[in-house]
Order: C-alpha cells, then structure tokens, then sequence
C-alpha cells in the first residue's frame, strides 16, 4: 500500500526469510514433499532414458527375454512419476496450508499486540489485506519456489551422476549447464522482473485506489456527469499496469528462451562428446541415446524455474508488508512485572495525564479527573476535543503522561487485560460479529448460562425485537444473518456489557449513529441498565445529562469547563450552544409525528408562522 | 464456471490478432518439435548402428543446435503474445466494468460494496491472465497439434499411430466426466472458502471489541479453527484436482510406455526399423502434452473464471432508466403520484407511498424517521432508482414528460444535488483533489476543462463559505486529502453543497444540507436554499432540524412502511401497558 507511513522500530529484518522462519514448523512435511517430487520428476528423466535405452538395446536384435526387465522398468516409471506426483502435491499442499495457518496466527498475534490504537492508521481493508491476501500468497513461497527448485536441483544431481558414470565429460558439461538453468537463469529472471515489480506495486496501488475512489463516489460522479472522465482516468493507470505486465512477460520469455537455449547445448554438447566416444569404443554404442536424451528431459524438469524466480519477486511486497506488522512498535508497552489491580472498584483518578498519537502533537493535556464508585460522569466537547482519546487511554489502548490510577494502581504499571477486567466499554460503532445474538453477547463472559443471556438481553431492552426474529436470541446476524439497524446493533452490545457485569463502564459516544429518536430511547435505556453503575459517558449529544453528577467539557484537547448542568447552561459557551440546538432538533421531533404519512401538506414557510 | 463462456469470447474479438499469434507460435513450435526428434533420431541412429563418426553427423548437430535457438525464439514470442492476448482484453473488461458501474448508479450491485468490487475489477479481473494468455491457445494447439503429430506418426508405424489414436480422445472424455463429476462439489467448496475469508473480516473489525472483553488473546483459537477448517475444505477441492490430473498423467505416460515397449519389442524381432522406433519414441509424448496442458490452464484459469462470473453479474444488470426524450429549458415543475420504491433482496419497501408536487420557486421540505425513503425519493428523482409502483411527472416549458422517458445524463445536468454523504473527488480520481476541482465537478466540464474561477467563487458564496475560504491562505488550491485539508466537518459540507451550486440548476436535491453544522453554518445554508427558491428553482430539500423547515412551502413526511416499530413507539407501549397494569390494580396478567 502506498501512502501509509507505517512508524517502525528501525530494526529491519529480512522479510522473506522471516516469512519461511514463521512457516518453517512444516518443514519436515515440505522435505518430504520435495522429496516425492523428486522422485517424480527423476522417474520422468528416467522413463526417457530407459525407453531410450531399450530401443537401443532392441536394435541388437537380442533375445526378447533380455528386454523384458528394461519393459518392466519403463512401465514402472510412467506410473511411478504421476503416483509420485500426485503425492508430492498432497503432501506438499497440506503442509503449505498448516504454514499458512502457523503464519496467520503470528500475523494475528501482531494485530492484537497493536489493535486499536497502533494499527489505527493501516485502515481495516489493509489489515484485512495483509491477514488474508499477503497470507495466501505466502502459499507460493513453498509451492511454487521451494518445492520446485528443490526438486530440480536434486534431479539435476542425480541425472549428472549417472551421466558422469557414462561419460565423465559429458555429465561434467551438463552439470555446469544445469548451474545456469537452476541459478543463473532464474537470477536473471528475478533481476529483470524486479525493477518492474517494483513500479508494478505502486501502479497497481494508484489502479486500486483511483478504482475505490471511483466506485465511493459514484452517485457524485453519475450525478455530475463526471463518469467518462473518470472511467479515461481508470484506462491510463491501467495502461501503466499493462506496460508493466509487459516488461515482466518480457523477463519470463527471456528466461523461457535461455531454458531452451540452455537445453540445446546440453543435447548438442552431449552428442558432440559422446559421438567420438562411441567411434572410439570408450563408449557402449547402446549408450549412446541415454546419454543424449537424458538432458533433454533433464531440463524439461528445469523449465519452470524462471517462473519460480519471478514468483519470489512478486511475493516480496506481500512478505515486506507482513513484516511491517512486527516492526510497528506497540502503543502501549506491557509491563514487565505488572502489579495487581484491585479486586473492588475503588475510583478513577486522572492527575495531569496527557496523550498523543501522533508524536508531537498532543491530543490531551494537563486532564484532571476524579470519578468515585456509584458516580454518573460526562466528558462532552465538539468533535476533535479529545473525548475518544481519553477512552482509548482508560482503556489502557494507548499509552499518556502524568497519572491514572484505578482503584489506587497506577495504570502503566498493571498488565492491560487484568486493567481491563475492571472496564466496560461501549463505543459508538460497536462490532456485531457474524455469528447468533446469543454468542455475541456471550463474549462479556464465556461461561454466562442461557438465562443469564436471556437476562442481559432483556436489560438492554431487546425482548420484544428478538420476539419477532425466527430463532430468538440464537438468529445469525451480520454478513451472513439478518440485518440489525444501529439501535439494535448497539443495544446487542449494551447486552454483552451487562453481561460482563463490569463496575466501571465507559460509553463512547454510544448513540453517535443513531437519528435522534432511535439515540433517545437508547441513551434512556442505559440511564436504566446501568444505573447501579459508575459510568464515564463521552459524548456531543447533551440529552439527559442533567442528571449527571458532574460534566466535564473538553476544549482542543483541555478540560475547559466542569460542573453541573446548570452551571454549565449558566455559564453559556459550547455547552450552552449545543444545548439549545438540541431543544430544537426536540422540537422538530413533536412536529413530525403529527403530520400524516406519505402526502405533501402546506406550510406556511417563509411567512415564518410557526 | 463454462470452459468456453461466449461472454469472455466477446472480449477476446478485440485481442484476436495477438490470439492467434500465440497459436501460430505453438504451431510452429509444434513442428520445430517434430523435426527436433527427427534430427536427434537420425544422429543417435546413424551413429549406433551405421557406424558413422563425428564428421557425418555435424552437419545434424548444428541443424539441431539451429532447432533449439527456434524454438528459444518462438518461447520468448510466445509469452509476449499470450501477455498482449490477455491485456487488451483484462483492460476492456476493467472499462467496462467502471463504466457501468458509474451507470448504475448507487443504487446498482457495485457500487453497494464498494471494497469487494474493488477487489474484483483488480485482482479479480487479473486473475483472467490465465484464461486469455494461456488457456484460450492452448484449447486451438490441443486440437492441431495431436493431429499433426498423429499424422506424422502415420507415416512411421501404424500400429503405434493406433495405440496413440485410441488413447487419446479418452483424455478430453475424462476430462469432462472428471469435471462434470466434481463440478457442484468445487462450486460448493469455493462458497465455503468465501465464507471463511468473511470471518477473517469480522475477526480483524471486530477486534477492539474483542480487546476490550479481554477476548483477543484467546482468538488465537478460533484461527487456528478457522485455519484447519480453510485447509481441509481447499485440500477437499484440490484432491478432486489432483485426482483428476493423475488420472490424466496416467493415462498419458502409460500410453507413452505402451507405445515404447511395443516398438522396442517388435524392433528386437525385427518387425520395425531403429530410425522408425526411436522416431516414434520421441513423437509420442508430444501428441499428448497439449491436450494435459489445456487441463491444467483450465484449473489455473478457474480463479479468473470465477471472477468473470461476478464480473457479468455486474455487467449484465440493466441501467435503470434511459430514454431520449429531451425537456424544454425553463423552470421545471415535479409531479410524484404514489410512488413506491421496493428492491428484490429486501422485505420491507425502500419507499412506501410518496405523493407531492413541487413547483418552482418553492421549497419542499421531506421529514420522517431513518428508513422512511427520504434519500431513495432523491435516487429515484436522479434516475439511480426505478419505481416499483407510481411515476414521476416533469414539466417545463408547456411539455410534460414521464421521468423513465428523459435522456438522464441532460436531466441531471439540471439538477443540483447534495447527497447525504458527500464525498469530493476531483473528475480525475486523484488522491488529494484541489478545492477547485473538487468543487468544479459540479460545474460539469469536460476532460482537462479548467472551471473559470469566478465561477467557483459564486458557488462558494452561495453556499456561504466563500469568505472562510478567502481567508486561508491556499484559497482554492487547498489540497483536499483523506483528512479534509484542514476544513471541519461543517465546512466540508459547505463545500459539498458549493459543488452542487457550480452550475445554475431548476431543481435542486438536497439531503440534510445542515447535517453536522454549527447554528452560524446552518443559518448560511438556509438562506442559500431561500435563495434558490426566490430565483425560480423546484428545491427538494430532506431536513431534519426546524431551521430548515422555516423556509418550506409545503412538508412531505415519509416513514417506514408495515409493522415496524420504532424504539420509542415500544416504549411508548410499553408504558401505556405499565398505566394500565397499574390502574386494574396488580400484575394478575
């Protein structure tokens, strides 16, 4: 992906090798794979030989019987080589798919070690990118280059043995033949197609991008008329792309050619040595066939090297874009010897702390807070104040200056997970996960019984929805179930909060999503569920708060204001502002409901009789 | 999953020339072959059993080094052709797709998920290579070749051209079996496989909650799961693949065999001569590698085969309106009769009943709760939309059209339009488009067309941001990258509605205009829309704050249609239940 800095540690490794290291549990399998392969391969060498040699053999004229055993053989070796084959590609197979599956689980482990904060800025069709798509094609760094080119080589050993066994100088000159097409061949091919490769991942990424920018904004450019500029705009990086393909087709013919060529003189060579060495007697006559036709499929065996170099350069951007992961340093850095939090909530308290995301340029400063057990508190201030970075820092998701303890332990110090045994946390989009409703609000506690479930649930205020769904509480939603509207969807999460009976909750922007009637019911129905609770609830929207027991108002990243509803109303401001626009929008919502459905009626409108 | 879909065909007309290049190179590839084993049997015979030295055979030699250098050639041409084949081809699909997706709309298939579209006219359609470049050629070589070489065989060794002309056809005979046996079962399989890169969404989206619950570490699990389960069902299909390419190895190499032991048996009893057997020996393999190879390009191409299928889906969805019918200029009245708006995948109508005429120089403001098909009344006036039931009727000039009838692109050049969530491309899908070209797209100029600045500056003004962006110091150069350039929220929806006022309009659309606004913001917006309306234009406007309404003639409310609750109506329910509990005296029920 281009355009993404990703901030590292500075420590570079080398991410192809460290792609095979995450692979390499499978390594015996992958041998064992390599090894049928080279079986295979070595008994398509040899049926040519022994056919070769029975030929020859029968142009004597010898007794039928004496064939009879070369017969047998050359039968064998055409079934061995597609037996082998086909085990070579299960076996191969299956132990590339467990790396991949050993892989992706190293690539997850850093996704979690970052998530939310230190990936925030990959975007999550890149993360997705790098756990799915750079994972797959780390299939090819054993199927398509090792496994191959392990093969070749070993065939290419043994071929050039009993070669040099038959003739000396003629299984010399293969052997340094096959050096070119195992090593100098695909070299060339790598280098060729590297420069391309290259250019071809940004290209591509400019394609792709230009491409999703297209299809995000395709009521507006529909609308404006704008499409066919567009879609020329689509053409001329795809040209790129395709120029680019070129020069790697180029690279790939280049490195077919040289195979043949390299085939050639082996052929060639060999019968210009043998040939005198028959004349000369050095050399049964019988002989003379297997020596010239075993380096013909020799290097038929050599010929999809130069796909394989190439395959190693397009994996690279894959393998470089996993390693990335492992050198983004963590947000938050665990403590080495964490102390214990205490099992009873005993309070929050936020001396001096600060944050920032960007190094630099601090999102919080100088935020002094205290919220004591059984207390309502609001953090509110417009957009871009600095209310969600304050969650994700009590949420131990990223890391501040100054101090906050809970219950009386200094947050930094405690292992984030034990931290958060403490915290609730509902944000304003929060994930719903392709399964039932039941096992999405069971992730608050695993081991939570049905009627526990059904409890939480009905808290949340889900009953009378989950009545008219097919199944209840067990109806799949997400990609692959029922649709749920952004009440619901936030109030499934309400649930599996309640579940987790936590006595510190944080509501981050709970009804950010929701139109106005939908964010009331839901924002009553916390005030309900929760109302035994010590709550920190961020938000922009000031309904409700009057009950709060203290508010807190965020300004560019400082606290600016805090006290009750009243004296904050008093004291006019953003708060006062805000509120009175929210009066309105409550007006607008006793007008609605007493117009009738579906048919125009007049207005006096600019008469501004209201 | 067709082996010769005609749809992919029709986009293979336009790279014919460099299809049929690749065929003539492995034609004559095919020869040079042929002539290579003639070659190579000549100079072992002569030599083993006619006794000639080095100097008879040179000659052979270097006519066979000559061969190889050919073929070396005609390799290299042959990857240019098949990468050229498949270019002009994958390029015009690409087109094709962007085209139509941009026609559809953003009501169309494509548009709906934007990532996985993505993903499938690049990736997707690359995967095509393999159909184009080598699939395609090598079915025409699969039919030439074998022939030739059976032929050639002919001329040689009867009974060997027999075993060859038996076995062979069973090839593409399995191959079809094979593939007709497996076919229901690799289709399911590929479902399973998108089903389980679904999870892996779920699992990267949903893992701050997971974080949060103190979950995330014990994922490790549900991976590995989902890891095995992703291995067994791919092994399950590529079983079925490698199953069938043994049974097709075999049958070529036993055939193969069959073919040598047979010829080297009759020449030890003297049936046939050495040049003939050895001849034979190296021909045979060569009339069966063709027709494996068409297998295992059809299994590489299945990827791409798959794709193209999602590609037609998309393709081959009809653009909703289109007619030729062209509105006089001047004001424009619109007459909506009990529109109704239903899409096939869902139960609940987008848009139940709607009725309303707008006339120029009034505002029309439309209300109601999410859901209710505020924005689909826009999609559907735009023309992105059909209308299940009902129509819609234009006016102007002292003619009356139906909308379905109207030529959409001249329509919508007379529409001003602000949609719910804006997004500002600049026309050349750059990353950061300037404010000029963000805001000049509304002002419809063609490609490379510069929008006058004074132009933009109106549009500006009209909108009521014109001042703030005098103030900056990079005016209308202001670079609008994925953060908004510096402008908030508000100001970015000023400028969204700027575009839509870059060019004079009779009807103007405009989608909670005042979303996200702060109430300075707001009151410049207001006066923009009053502004519309007194210089003649039909202004439908979506409102949600009262500030808007103020200004409206007449008001269109629009709510979900069927048994539909909305959460406050339950509660409303639900307390009208609790009273009544109560006023019976007790919770008997």
């Amino acid at each position: 992906m281009s355009g993404i800095e990703v901030p590292t540690t500075g420590r570079r490794s080398r991410p192809m090798a460290a792609l095979w290291r995450s692979m390499s549990d499978q390594r015996w399998e992958l041998a064992a794979a390599g090894l049928l392969g080279a079986f295979a391969s070595a008994s398509a060498v040899a049926l040519l030989g022994a056919s070769a040699w029975l030929i020859s053999r029968a142009s004597e004229m010898p007794p039928v019987l004496t064939l009879t055993v070369a017969a047998v053989t050359v039968r064998f070796l055409a079934l061995s080589r597609a037996v082998f084959r086909y085990a070579e590609r299960l076996v191969g197979h299956d132990a590339a798919f467990r790396g991949l599956t050993q892989l992706r689980i190293g690539v997850y482990r850093q996704l979690e070690r970052l998530a939310p904060s230190g990936i925030a800025h990959f975007g999550r069709g890149d993360l997705l990118a790098r756990l799915v798509a750079d994972v797959d094609a780390a299939l090819d760094l054993p199927l398509r280059i090792i496994l191959p080119w392990a093969q070749a080589v070993l065939v290419a050993l043994a071929t050039v043995l009993f070669l040099v066994w038959l003739s000396p100088t003629a299984g010399l000159v293969v052997g340094v033949l096959s050096v070119v097409a195992l090593a100098l061949t695909p070299w060339l091919v790598g280098l060729t197609a590297r420069r391309a490769e290259a250019r071809m991942a940004p290209a591509r990424g400019r394609l792709t991008a230009a491409v999703v920018r297209a299809l995000d904004a395709t009521p507006e450019l529909s609308a404006f008329g704008a499409a066919g500029r567009a879609t020329a705009r689509v053409r001329t990086l795809d040209d790129e792309v395709t120029s680019l393909n070129e020069r790697q087709a180029f690279a790939l013919g280049v490195g077919g050619g040289l195979g043949i060529l390299v085939q050639g003189a082996a052929v060639s060579a060999a019968l210009a040595i043998a040939v005198p060495q028959v004349t000369a007697g050095t050399l049964e006559p019988v002989w003379l066939a297997v020596v010239v036709l075993l380096p013909l499929a020799l290097f038929d065996v050599m010929a999809t090297l130069p796909a394989s170099a190439l395959a190693l350069q397009q994996l690279r951007g894959s393998a470089r874009r996993i390693a990335e992961l492992a050198e983004v340093p963590a947000p938050v850095a665990e403590p080495a010897a964490p102390s214990a939090v205490d099992d009873t909530f005993r309070g929050l308290r936020l001396e001096g702390m600060g944050a920032e995301w960007v190094a630099g340029t601090p999102a919080l400063r100088r935020v002094h807070l205290d919220v004591r057990p059984g207390q309502w508190v609001a953090v509110v201030g417009p957009s871009g104040s600095g209310k969600s970075t304050l969650a994700a820092v009590l949420m131990g998701f990223l890391s501040y200056t100054g101090s906050v303890t809970l219950s009386g332990t200094q947050v930094r110090d405690a292992d984030g997970d034990d931290a958060r045994r403490h915290l609730g946390l509902l944000s304003q989009q929060a994930h719903i996960f392709d399964t039932s409703i039941a096992d999405n609000v069971r992730i608050g506690r695993p081991d939570a019984t049905d009627d526990e479930v059904a409890a939480a649930l009905h808290a949340a205020q889900l009953t009378p929805w989950l009545a008219s769904l097919p199944d209840g509480a067990a109806t799949t939603v997400g990609s692959f179930g029922v649709a749920v509207s952004g009440g619901e969807r936030q109030r499934i999460a309400l649930a599996r909060l309640l579940l987790a009976d936590r006595p510190f909750v944080i509501l981050d922007e709970p009804s950010e999503h929701l139109d106005g009637a939908t964010a009331d019911a839901l924002m009553d129905t916390l005030a309900e569920a929760l109302a035994d609770r010590t709550v920190l609830l961020i938000t922009h929207r000031l309904r409700g708060l009057q009950a709060a027991d203290l508010i807190v108002e965020l300004g560019a990243g400082e606290v600016v204001a805090r006290g009750r509803h009243e004296e904050l109303l008093a004291a006019g401001g953003w708060y006062a502002e805000q509120w009175y626009a929210e009066v309105d929008r409550e007006d607008m919502a006793e007008l609605v409901p007493r117009l009738p459905v579906g048919r125009a009626v007049p207005w006096p409108g600019r008469s501004g009789a209201r | 999953m067709r082996p010769l879909d005609p749809r992919l065909l029709r986009y293979a007309q336009s790279t014919r020339a460099f299809l049929i290049v690749a065929v003539v190179v492995g034609a004559v590839t095919a020869v040079i072959v042929i002539v290579q084993a003639r070659l190579l049997s000549d100079a072992i015979v002569r030599v083993t059993s006619q006794g000639a030295g080095w100097a008879e055979v040179r000659d052979t030699v270097v006519a066979l080094a000559a061969v190889f250098v050919a073929r070396a050639l005609l390799a290299w041409l042959a990857e240019g052709a098949a990468v050229r084949a498949s270019a002009r081809a994958k390029q015009q699909l690409r087109e094709g797709v962007v085209e139509h997706v941009l026609a559809l709309g953003p009501a169309g298939p494509g548009a709906q998920a934007p990532g996985e579209t993505a993903t499938l006219i690049t990736r997707g359609i690359d995967a095509l290579d393999g159909y184009y470049a080598r699939y395609l050629p090598q079915l025409v070589l699969a039919v030439i070749v074998p022939i030739a070489v059976l032929l050639t065989v002919l001329g040689q060794d009867l009974l060997s051209t027999i075993i060859i002309a038996v076995t062979l056809p069973l090839i593409p005979v399995f191959m079809i079996l094979i593939g007709l046996y497996t076919r229901s079962r690799v289709d399911r399989q590929w479902h399973t496989l998108s089903v389980l890169s679904g999870h892996f969404l779920d699992l990267v989206s949903g893992l701050p909650t997971l974080k949060a619950f103190g979950r995330a570490k014990s994922q490790v699990d549900a991976i590995r799961a989902i890891g095995s389960r992703y291995r067994s069902t791919t092994m399950g299909v590529l079983r079925v693949s490698f199953l069938s390419s043994l049974a097709l190895e075999l049958l070529a190499t036993l055939s193969v065999a069959l073919v040598a032991v047979s010829v080297g048996l009759r020449l030890a009893e003297g049936q046939i001569e050495y040049p003939v057997a050895l001849y034979v020996l190296l021909l045979a393999p060569e009339a069966y590698l063709p027709l494996r190879l068409v297998g295992q390009h059809f299994h590489a191409a299945a990827e791409g085969l798959g794709a193209a299928e999602r590609v037609f889906t998309i393709l081959e969805t009809p653009v909703p309106v289109g007619g030729q019918y062209t509105l006089p200029a001047g004001p424009v009245e619109i007459e909506v009769q009990d529109l109704r708006v239903e899409y096939p995948d869902r139960t609940r109508p987008a848009l139940d009943r709607a009725t309303v005429v707008a006339r120029p120089g009034t505002v029309t403001a439309v209300v109601g709760g999410s859901g209710g098909g505020k924005s689909t009344l826009l999609n559907v006036l735009l023309g992105f939309v059909s209308p299940s039931e009902g129509r819609i009727v234009v006016r102007a000039g002292g003619e009356e059209a139906d909308l379905a009838s109207l030529d959409i692109a001249h329509w919508r050049d007379r529409i001003a339009w602000l949609p719910q969530r804006a997004h500002l491309p600049g026309a050349d899908l750059g990353e950061t488009p300037s404010l000029a070209q963000a805001v000049g797209l509304g002002a419809r100029g063609a490609v490379g067309e510069a929008v006058p600045e004074e132009r933009i500056w109106t549009a500006l003004d009209a909108a009521g941001i014109g001042d703030e962006v005098r103030g900056r110091a990079d005016g209308l150069a202001a670079a609008l990258d994925a953060d908004g350039g510096g402008f908030s929220v508000g100001q970015l929806r000023r400028l969204s509605l700027a575009r839509a006022l870059a060019q004079p309009a009779d009807v103007v659309l405009l989608d909670e205009p005042t979303a996200a606004l702060d109430p300075a913001s707001e009151n410049a917006v207001v006066s923009a829309v009053r502004e519309l309306a007194a210089r003649g234009a039909t202004v439908i406007v979506v409102a949600h704050r009262p500030a808007l309404i103020d200004v409206a003639d007449q008001i269109l409310r629009l709510e979900p249609a069927g048994p539909e609750h909305s959460p406050l109506e339950e509660e409303i329910a639900e307390e009208a239940a609790t009273s009544v509990r109560r006023s019976v005296g007790g919770d008997g029920w």
